[in-house]
């Protein structure tokens, strides 16, 4: 459980990274926290000859407030995000999803960049990025392009950004004053999720005026569930309301199955853990 | 008066070192040492046809690369068995480095040293092996169809065989008025200590000596079966057991290959070598256990009296069989509990597959048998509509009853006869413990609340405290330090504590004068080591024999020197003294000066000893003629059988009606284990070992596809319980002593984890209506026996005592009926 011997660039610009990795090609592997990409290279499922840190770039690490977005560099730590007050007031759903990532160890070193780009679909941030409808700010070679969240995740531990390309930072509609609940089942408390849900909704004159829910683990990707959005809009905060708006929750997912739970058991998880988030996220 | 030791809750003294990081486990020793790493088999059972190394051999920094081919004289030979049975029939080991045949994943095939671990990882990568494949076996049903043989000579996949019978059992089942079966599973788990194995060897060419550092639980089992396999003879080789992060059993298999290999290589090459196991190779290649499946036929009576019992298991002993058939043997007997089971008859199979061997695991097979007859103590129950705690104590050995002998044989092949406990005791003071008798009013409440609990109970009895023997060694330096030897090793239990309250109080010296040291064969070369519950019973009595034998020694030094009596002298905080005359007295140091006539003077105390320092009488030798110079006392204890603690555990858990999520709300625990020599030690024991438990009951399980392959070798998919999993344990002990060694004391080791799986299981069928009849066991697990128990494939209960399967309240998540 020893990596490959590897050459480590740690550049301090934007620029020198890109240039770095656009000379060292497909043998480049970018570090942000480590926390998954350690792991990866110990058990040596990857052998880059290149490992490219992005630490001590300043420009990749922080939270700016935009007026109708937040702007969160990808090198921003899950710990930084828990500690933002701007975050914690517009786009609470993050903050209640990232308390829920592992230990505070991790947290201190693991990023929001990271995570995004590693798109483990049991990863706890990418079903709330998707359900804020936040944008990806991808870096290349050619310039700078955005990405909308429905576009970013392609698959198991795949997403839009290319070789030679980093994930400069997201931009998050703002949801001031939204309620918000992560609902994470897990077997112990340091687990990825086995199937997590991530609601936000705006409450008006007691019923639902808006809500977003996100899913984790519930496909090879973070999925929104579009259908329970719509539905919830105009319902009053009950139980009785919320249940039946909530029962299609796993409809066209395609959760998979193993260890800690069947595609169905995942499926009914899903759906008792969407009235859960949504319940909470209204302060019913 | 020397203050109160013995029995006292004081706080570890080694404590302060481990916790801020002074502790020096076997990474942290042989800096410079060469390190050695190996290729394992990807496959669970194949034929080896060719190893190529030629890709290896430019990686910078090798040093050698051995194969079986490489191994000489008896290292080349199969590993020992080392507890042969008659009943193991076809045992079998592996090889140091596998020849021709590999059995599990894991298995090691080539070693590669090189000067540091990396590069050894990287020519391991490089070396090609080329196998056959052979058909796998895997799982219990898999190795009794016998469709195909993990070894071909051993038929059947039989290791062994076993059966013990007490009455007629045919005859009492067949006039029982009742009779019941039930069909049982337990799952593999694994011991996963902290700390890997390791190995450090370092060869002294000059003087043709090794020295071996071993994260070991037995170094002189290792000091002797390296010996013999390196063919050197036992006084030049030594082995050490640093600090240990943790054992629990896989580390007292031995010797390990890796514990042959490293110090036959660092011979070999004359350079130090050093193997420390990483996760990935503690999941694969060292031990697990558990595994079990299990046939319980019971017959009783209308009040719930077992009359006969007849118990068959299956046993999965993976792909080898090093370490016997202990936990089988274990599980076989030790099934009983502090019951009287009328006729028994217990026959098991011990089984092979192509997975990692099976080896003692804390429990060593009780956690199995208890599961077998608590999960029978409450189907009887369920069957007459009686109590469970009553049927239970219907069944009870009795105070008066004691010393009961089962008349079965035990794991060390001695009588089963339970020494002393007080199983009614035990079971009123955990009704109070738990409220068994207000449960059902909780359980109203809870239900009324749309909450499903549950409220289940296991009793366990363990002998503890096996032979054959342990020894104790105290020599007494001039400064008044005591010095403590004794052979067995440490992994973490406080021995350098509850070791030294034995010696202070023995002696009467103060607690910080005595040093124990474990696990060092320099010290005490004669020793078994640390398994079984046996530390305190066996290293505690031995040490407190030679503490009395060094004392009698110092008080006849004392009583000669001050021309007193020995009868009228004591000792008290390290001065022996006259009784009720304080002021004639002399401190132990000095009867150490005394004890020890010297030629040369070196310092203060030296100069005290010499031989002019005095008056001494001409005609009397400087040393007596029964004496011998030091103040020094040794002693072994060897009992005649093991000594039996007990227990009894119940758990309230709730389950979530609609994610079938299991919380344990509460975890109550009645421990004896006689007299205690540190309660606070004895209660960390007991609360690691429940946590332990619940692993093995919610979390851990070995997770193998039918290749053989291991899915979740990892932390990151195989779960154990974290702090925020493991209930608060509330404990209460009662001390029945052992009347069978000088302190009354019985083993606590592993007594905490030994009744955890059968306690929720008894938990969760009592919330759920349902029979629970294998664990570990899952939320997903429990929904899927919920639906088929919608479906009246699984029966309910005869007599649940629930209200929620008739008439539920609304819950607050109960899914709306389509
Ligand atoms: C014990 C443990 C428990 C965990 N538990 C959880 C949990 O409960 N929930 C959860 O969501 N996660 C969990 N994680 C994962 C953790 O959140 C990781 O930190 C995160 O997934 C990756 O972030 P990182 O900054 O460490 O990325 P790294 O590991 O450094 O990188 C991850 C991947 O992203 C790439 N990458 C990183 N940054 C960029 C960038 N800016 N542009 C392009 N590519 C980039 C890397 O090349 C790599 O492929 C856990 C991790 C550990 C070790």
């Amino acid at each position: 459980m020893i990596p490959v011997q590897f050459d480590y660039a740690a550049p301090t610009t934007l620029q020198e990274a890109l240039g770095v990795l656009a000379e060292a090609g497909e043998d480049a592997k970018v570090i942000a926290g480590g926390q998954s990409l350690l792991p990866i290279l110990r058990m040596r499922l990857n052998a880059p000859e290149k490992v490219v840190d992005l630490g001590r770039i300043e420009e990749l690490r922080g939270i700016t407030d935009e007026g109708s977005h937040l702007v969160i560099g990808a090198m921003t730590t899950y710990a930084d995000v828990l500690a933002s007050s701007a975050v914690r007031d517009h786009a609470a759903l993050l903050v209640e999803a990232v308390k829920t990532v592992a230990d505070p160890q991790i947290r201190h070193r693991g990023t929001v960049g990271g995570a995004l780009v590693h798109a483990d679909p049991a990863g706890d941030v990418g079903a709330p990025a998707l359900a804020l409808g936040a944008e990806f700010v991808i870096t290349g070679p050619g310039g700078e392009r955005t990405v909308p969240a429905d576009e970013f995740f392609r698959d198991l531990f795949e997403t839009a950004v290319g070789e030679g390309e980093l994930l400069t930072r997201i931009r998050v509609p703002k949801h001031t004053g939204w309620g918000a609940h992560y609902e994470k089942f897990v077997r112990v408390a340091h687990q990825w999720s086995i199937v997590a849900v991530g609601a936000t909704v705006r409450v008006d004159g007691g019923s639902i005026a808006e809500a977003r829910v996100g899913l984790t683990n519930m496909g090879s990707t973070p999925l929104r569930a579009t259908a329970v959005e719509q539905a919830l809009v105009g319902r009053p905060a009950t139980e009785e309301a919320v249940r039946e708006a909530c029962a299609a929750a796993a409809e066209g997912t395609d959760p998979p199955s193993d260890l800690n739970g069947s595609a169905d058991y995942r499926r009914h998880l899903a759906t008792v853990l969407t009235r859960r988030a949504v319940l909470a996220a209204a302060g019913a | 008066m020397t203050t109160q030791m013995f029995g006292a809750p004081i706080r570890r003294k080694e404590d302060p070192r481990l916790l801020t990081g002074g502790g020096r486990y076997l990474d942290d020793l042989g800096q410079h040492a060469l390190a050695a790493a190996f290729v394992r088999s990807p496959h669970a059972h194949a034929r080896i046809t060719d190893i190529d190394v030629t890709d290896a051999v430019d990686v910078g920094g090798i040093v050698a690369i051995y194969t079986w081919e490489d191994l000489p004289g008896k290292v080349a030979e199969p590993l020992p068995l080392l507890i042969p049975h008659p009943t193991l029939t076809h045992g079998r080991t592996g090889y140091a480095l596998a020849r021709d045949e590999v059995n599990h994943v894991g298995e090691p095939v080539v070693m590669v040293v090189a000067t540091d671990r990396y590069l050894a990882e990287d020519a391991c990568q490089r070396i090609r092996v080329d196998y056959e494949l052979l058909p796998v076996v895997v799982g219990i049903e898999n190795a009794r169809d016998g469709a195909h043989l993990v070894h071909e000579d051993a038929p059947g996949n039989v290791a062994a065989h076993m059966v013990q019978e007490t009455g007629d059992v045919e005859a009492a089942l067949a006039t029982a008025p009742h009779t019941l079966t039930l069909d049982l599973a337990i799952e593999r788990s694994a011991c996963m200590p902290m700390e890997g194995k390791g190995v450090y060897a370092r060869w002294n060419d000059e003087d043709g000596e090794l020295r071996i550092y071993s994260s070991t639980q037995t170094s002189t089992g290792v000091r002797a079966a390296v010996a013999a396999k390196l063919e050197l003879p036992l006084a030049k080789v030594e082995c050490i057991a640093p600090d240990v992060g943790g054992g629990f059993g896989v580390k007292i298999m031995h010797p390990w290959p890796e514990e042959v290999l490293v110090p036959w290589a660092a011979r070999l090459l004359k350079r130090e070598v050093k193997w420390a196991e990483d996760r990935r190779e503690h999941f694969i290649s060292s031990a697990h256990e558990r595994g079990q499946l299990q046939k319980v036929t019971v017959g009783f009576d209308d009040e719930g009296r077992v009359l006969g019992l007849d118990v068959k298991f299956w046993h999965d002993n993976g792909a080898y069989t090093p370490y016997g058939i202990i936990v089988p043997i274990i599980t076989s007997t030790q099934l009983l509990g502090p019951y009287k089971p009328g006729a028994y008859r217990c026959e098991f199979w011990s089984l092979y597959t192509n997975t990692v061997l099976v080896t003692p695991y804390r429990g060593a097979g009780r956690p199995q048998g208890v599961f077998a007859m608590e999960r029978t103590m409450d189907a009887i129950a369920d069957y007459l509509d009686l109590d469970r705690a009553e049927v239970r104590s219907r069944n009870f050995i009795l105070p008066e009853e004691m010393p009961y002998d089962h008349g079965l044989l035990f794991q060390d092949g001695r009588p089963l006869k339970y020494d002393s406990g007080d199983f009614p005791a035990s079971l009123d003071k955990l009704k109070k413990l738990v409220g068994w008798d207000d449960f059902e009013a909780y359980r109203a409440e809870a239900e009324a609340e749309g909450r499903k609990v549950g409220l289940g109970i296991g009793c366990y009895v363990e002998g503890t405290g096996v032979g054959p023997y342990e020894g104790g060694h105290i020599t007494i330096e001039t400064s008044g330090r005591v010095n403590v030897a004794t052979g067995l090793t440490t992994q973490g239990q406080g021995h350098q504590t509850a070791f030294a309250q034995i010696v202070a109080q023995e002696l009467g010296v103060p607690i910080e004068d005595v040093h124990v040291t474990t696990g060092d064969t320099r010290k005490m070369p004669y020793a078994v080591g640390t398994f079984a519950s046996r530390a305190a019973v066996m290293s505690g009595n031995a040490i407190a024999l030679a503490t009395r034998n060094v004392k009698a020694k110092a008080l006849r030094i004392a009583a000669d020197a001050l021309e007193v009596s020995e009868d009228d002298l004591e000792i008290v905080d390290g001065v022996v003294q006259v009784k009720g005359a304080p002021t004639t007295s002399m401190p132990l140091g000095t009867v150490a000066v005394l004890s020890n006539p010297l030629r040369y003077a070196f310092d203060d105390a030296a100069k005290a000893a010499t031989q002019f320092a005095g008056t001494f009488d001409p005609d009397k030798p400087p040393v007596a003629d029964d004496e011998e110079p030091g103040l020094e006392g040794r002693d072994f204890y060897s009992p005649t059988q093991a000594t039996f603690a007990n227990g009894m555990h119940a758990a309230i858990v709730e389950t979530d009606p609609v994610t079938a999520e299991i919380r344990i709300l509460r975890y109550c625990v009645i421990h004896d284990c006689g007299t205690m020599i540190n309660p606070m030690i004895v209660e960390g024991q007991v609360h690691g070992g429940v946590a332990q438990g619940v692993g093995g009951a919610l979390y851990e399980r070995m997770a193998y596809d039918e290749s053989g392959q291991l899915l979740n070798a990892s932390f990151m998919d195989f779960l154990m319980p974290y702090a925020s999993e493991v209930p608060h344990i509330e404990a209460d002990h009662l001390e029945t002593p052992s009347p069978l060694n000088p302190l009354g004391i019985k083993g606590a080791g592993e007594a905490g984890c030994i009744p955890v799986s059968a306690v929720i299981a008894s938990a969760i069928e009592d919330a759920e209506g349902f029979p629970i009849t294998s664990m570990p066991i899952s939320p997903v697990e429990l929904w899927e026996l919920r639906q088929r128990h919608e479906t009246g494939e699984l029966p309910s209960l005869r007599h649940h005592h629930g209200q929620h399967q008739t008439a539920a309240a609304p819950s607050r998540d109960q899914e709306p009926t389509a």
